[in-house]
């Protein structure tokens, strides 16, 4: 087997991976430095981001609002030195990336502009249009093109990290294009893998978002932090999940039920007023948007459609001039997607699983337990984002913690001494298993197809806008069986060339185990807070869960959950009041 | 929804298969999959890999046609299939095939190493003669002046252009449409004072005198990058160039 050696690797090429590579490439230009992911990295779920991303500009606007903003945001579940850190860094990454060259939509006069987003008290969300992942990623990328030293290993799928004396030494992968499997000894790995949206069946993410960084560093040993926590973003378009960025809330879109009223004002979220008011009605949190959703549902003041319940997103009164400028792609989707003009009708929305609050734990640095792992972006959990991330605050979180990640990882690798010779019998031991039990295997019956489905439609029906022990508990039974029959796979693809069978087997069980971190933690917490209401315990109970919850894997494979206070520092737990 | 028409049940799709350890050349597999209104064709591809043939392989991601992953010849034309309709090629059989003029590494997937050189090669990145540290703000450009290299900065990367360019399929040197777009993104960008560089670059052999206007890859552009048009410029202060460097010698900067 081929062995690969590098100081720094970092698995993962969307957002985070890209500036965190970037920063290890500029704090250290002697040390080697990889990029490795399983899709160029221009395909990288970043690209699909639309709104925008947050840092403070304006003069009226302070770090303390942005903190404020975003702890109560995130009912206070998010750490506070975390966000102070944050929210000072931000705004340099912004201008950062604006050298870089993203084409940051500016003011008459060339500075650059910025639009409100929700649950935020002044406006601070700085955008391209309404397609800031694309520029943003393929700004970074476009960039890192630059860094000679910058080597890629494009489409190679990293199947497990190696771990050895209690140190992550590297990773084994597979080069999808040949089916070739090498090891790279890494002296620091920093994963980037993104979000695990697919383990649910209707979501915002791309085919590609399968939780695998969140599942090998679990595997590893190192721990999963608040994974009970999944956003539902209120605006998707039905059937595909296709996002309607809450920019065209911002801008002044309503959320019409279907006898046509602004339901909202009847969820504690403020009085219906014409123009778009901050921190109030339709720019409340997600969380508390997608909640009242689920009640108008109760109440029978949805329409009911072939893909089920939805209300209407209508922006026919911000015109086209201002939709065509600052709102161009939500009219392109609709176009394209639903068949309808947003400029002269409504559009049908529902709520749809967007992000992970949750993911591996980290301190401030992107360090996790594991000495030698770093991560940042959506697969980590430092954790700015609390119970309910802030809109606009993850592209944000990609770039400031991806820069962290990268100068401690750097410094990390540049005082260790050349790796380890223990990992290649590891990284055989992996080649074996990867041939034996899925490129060579022949028997079994379950499909991948199925197995996902039985997974997605578990996690829906236990982990969604509303949840009960009961069906928590059910659920960690199926899922379990369902890591049985996964055992079971048959597999139709035996060839070594650009074999996405051999993938998707692989993102399947990277899923299954992410599936039980989430409804393991879920069942845990015995209380209601942002994303997470559990109807058997509707209160928030600060006694008891003022903490982080940690999923560890357990050798026999299931979850055992553990708690971490939360750190904090100058907010005490407080109400969350929009609308006032 | 309250449609009346009559709908065919099914469609088919006769679907590239190539695996080169089997087969020597491609060919033709034709599968059903049902059809439904607002099924794109990556939709009827991924309901004949889950249901159907779990070896069938081919790229995508996103299904928003922002990715830039899922381009392939439909009916003989580049397109992204998360954003072609079955309803728009009705009755079928839909012929679905690799994206032409490049290597097909497997089924529907290319490969497309070479582009990667060729967009490094053009340096899409902003060059400019000293850094200004962060401290002091943002590198101030007006609507206007975003307005100029916008629509360049819009490409995907899905490759449909080259798909398209019978120049490309003649000569695989050509840096191509969308290479050029970029690089003439970072050139109208005031921010940026490369375009000499790359120029220099563009101006040499396999570059845009390659192009004799044919004009494919705007038309098959999702994202209406208009890299032709770009070309057409490029060209025209490409000869200015040419003029200044060969005729006046001093003219050169
Ligand atoms: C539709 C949509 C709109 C959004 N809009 C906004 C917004 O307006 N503002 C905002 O702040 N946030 C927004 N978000 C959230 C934000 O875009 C994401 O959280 C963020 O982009 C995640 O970036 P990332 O770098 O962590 O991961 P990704 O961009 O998902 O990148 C993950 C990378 O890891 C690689 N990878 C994964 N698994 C493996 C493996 N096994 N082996 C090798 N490589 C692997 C992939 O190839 C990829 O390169 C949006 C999200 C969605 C889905
Ligand atoms: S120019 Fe258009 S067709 Fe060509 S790669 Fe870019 S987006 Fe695709
Ligand atoms: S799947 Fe992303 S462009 Fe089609």
């Amino acid at each position: 087997m081929d062995v690969f050696s590098r100081d720094v690797l970092v698995v993962g090429g969307g957002g985070a991976g890209l500036r965190a590579a970037i920063a290890v490439a500029e704090a250290n230009p002697r040390l080697s430095l990889a990029v490795i992911s399983k899709v160029y990295p221009m395909r990288s779920h970043t690209v699909s981001a639309e709104g925008g991303a947050a840092a403070v500009i304006k003069p009226e606007d302070s770090f303390d609002e942005h903190a404020y903003d975003t702890i109560s945001g995130g009912d206070w579940l998010c750490d506070q030195d975390a966000v102070e850190a944050f929210v000072k860094e931000a705004p340099a990454e912004m201008l950062q990336l604006e050298h870089w060259g993203c084409p940051w939509s500016r003011q008459p006069d060339g500075r650059i502009a910025v639009r409100s987003f929700g649950g935020m008290k002044v406006e601070r969300t700085w955008f391209a249009a309404d397609k800031i992942g694309f520029h943003m990623l393929h700004t970074l990328f476009q960039t890192s093109l630059k860094y000679d030293a910058l080597q890629r290993y494009d489409e190679c799928f990293v199947t497990r990290l190696l771990v050895d004396d209690g140190r992550c030494r590297g990773v084994v992968a597979i080069e999808v294009a040949t089916g070739r499997i090498f090891a790279i000894a890494a002296k620091t790995v920093i994963l980037a893998t993104g979000g695990c949206g697919r383990v649910f069946p209707f979501t915002t993410n791309g085919a590609i978002k399968t939780g695998d960084g969140m599942a090998l560093a679990y595997r590893a040993g190192a721990p999963l932090k608040d994974m009970e926590f999944v956003q539902y973003h209120p605006t998707g378009l039905p059937f595909t999940g296709i996002l309607i960025t809450e920019a065209a809330r911002s801008e002044g879109g309503w959320l019409l039920n279907k006898d046509g009223y602004r339901y909202l004002q009847d969820y504690g979220l403020g009085k219906p007023e014409p123009k778009p008011v901050l921190r109030s009605m339709e720019l409340g949190p997600r969380d508390r948007l997608s909640q009242a959703f689920v009640k108008e549902q109760e109440k029978g003041r949805t329409f009911e459609g072939p893909y089920g319940h939805y209300v209407h997103l209508d922006i026919r009164h911000l015109g086209e001039e201002l939709i065509d400028r600052k709102l161009p792609f939500v009219r392109e989707l609709c176009r394209k997607y639903v068949n309808l003009d947003p400029v002269k009708e409504m559009i049908p929305i529902q709520p749809v699983v967007h992000y992970m609050m949750g993911g591996i734990h980290t301190d401030i640095h992107g360090a996790t337990p594991l000495p030698g792992l770093y991560a940042a972006g959506e697969v980590a959990c430092v954790s700015i984002n609390g119970a309910n991330r802030l809109g606009s605050n993850s592209l944000t979180e990609c770039l400031v913690f991806g820069a962290r990640a990268g100068r401690a990882a750097a410094g990390f690798a540049a005082e260790q001494k050349e790796s380890n010779p223990a990992v290649f019998a590891q990284a055989s031991d992996e080649q074996k298993r990867l041939e034996e039990s899925l490129l060579r295997k022949t028997d079994g019956k379950e499909r991948i197809a199925s197995l996902r489905e039985e997974m997605q439609k578990t996690m829906e029906a236990c982990a969604g806008i509303y949840r009960t022990g009961a069906a928590l508990q059910q659920a960690a039974q199926d899922l379990h069986q369902l890591q049985e029959r996964f055992h079971d796979l048959r597999l139709e693809d035996h060839s070594y060339t650009f074999n996405t069978e051999l993938t998707g087997a692989l993102e399947l069980s990277f899923m299954l185990d992410v599936g039980e971190a989430i409804v393991a933690s879920a069942l845990a917490r015995r209380e209601s807070r942002g994303s997470h209401q559990r109807t058997d315990h509707p209160q928030r109970d600060n006694e008891k869960f003022l903490a982080h919850s940690l999923a560890y894997r357990t050798p026999e494979g299931l979850p055992r959950i553990d708690y971490l206070p939360v750190t904090i520092t100058r907010w005490p737990p407080g109400q969350r009041v929009y609308g006032k | 929804m309250g449609s009346r028409e009559k709908l065919p049940p099914t469609v088919t799709l006769a679907v590239t298969r190539y695996r080169p350890e089997e087969e020597s050349e491609p060919t033709l597999q034709t599968y059903e999959a049902p059809y439904r209104k607002d099924w794109v064709v990556l939709d009827a591809l991924n309901y004949i890999k889950d249901k159907v043939d779990g070896s069938l392989s081919f790229r995508w991601s996103c299904r928003m046609g922002v990715c830039g992953s899922c381009g392939m010849m439909v009916n003989g034309e580049p397109k992204l299939t998360c954003a072609a309709f079955l309803s728009d090629y009705l009755p079928g059989p839909i012929r679905v095939e690799p994206l032409q003029f490049f290597p097909i590494v497997r089924d529907l997937v290319v490969d497309m190493t070479d582009f990667l050189h060729k967009l490094k090669k053009v340096k899409p990145w902003v060059v400019r003669e000293e850094e200004r540290p962060l401290s002091e703000g943002e590198y101030r450009q007006t609507p206007e002046q975003l307005d100029i290299y916008k629509q360049f900065s819009m490409c995907i990367n899905c490759m449909l252009c080259y798909a398209a360019c019978p120049i490309y399929g003649l000569e695989p040197g050509f840096v191509g449409p969308a290479a050029i777009a970029l690089a003439q993104r970072y050139n109208l960008d005031s921010r940026d004072i490369g375009a000499q560089e790359r120029l220099d670059i563009l101006s040499g052999k396999d570059g845009i005198w390659e192009c004799t206007f044919v004009g494919e890859c705007t038309k098959v552009c999702p994202k209406n990058v208009d890299p032709a048009g770009a070309i057409q410029q490029y060209k025209l202060t490409g000869a200015a160039h040419w003029f200044k460097s060969v005729l006046l010698p001093w003219g050169r900067k």
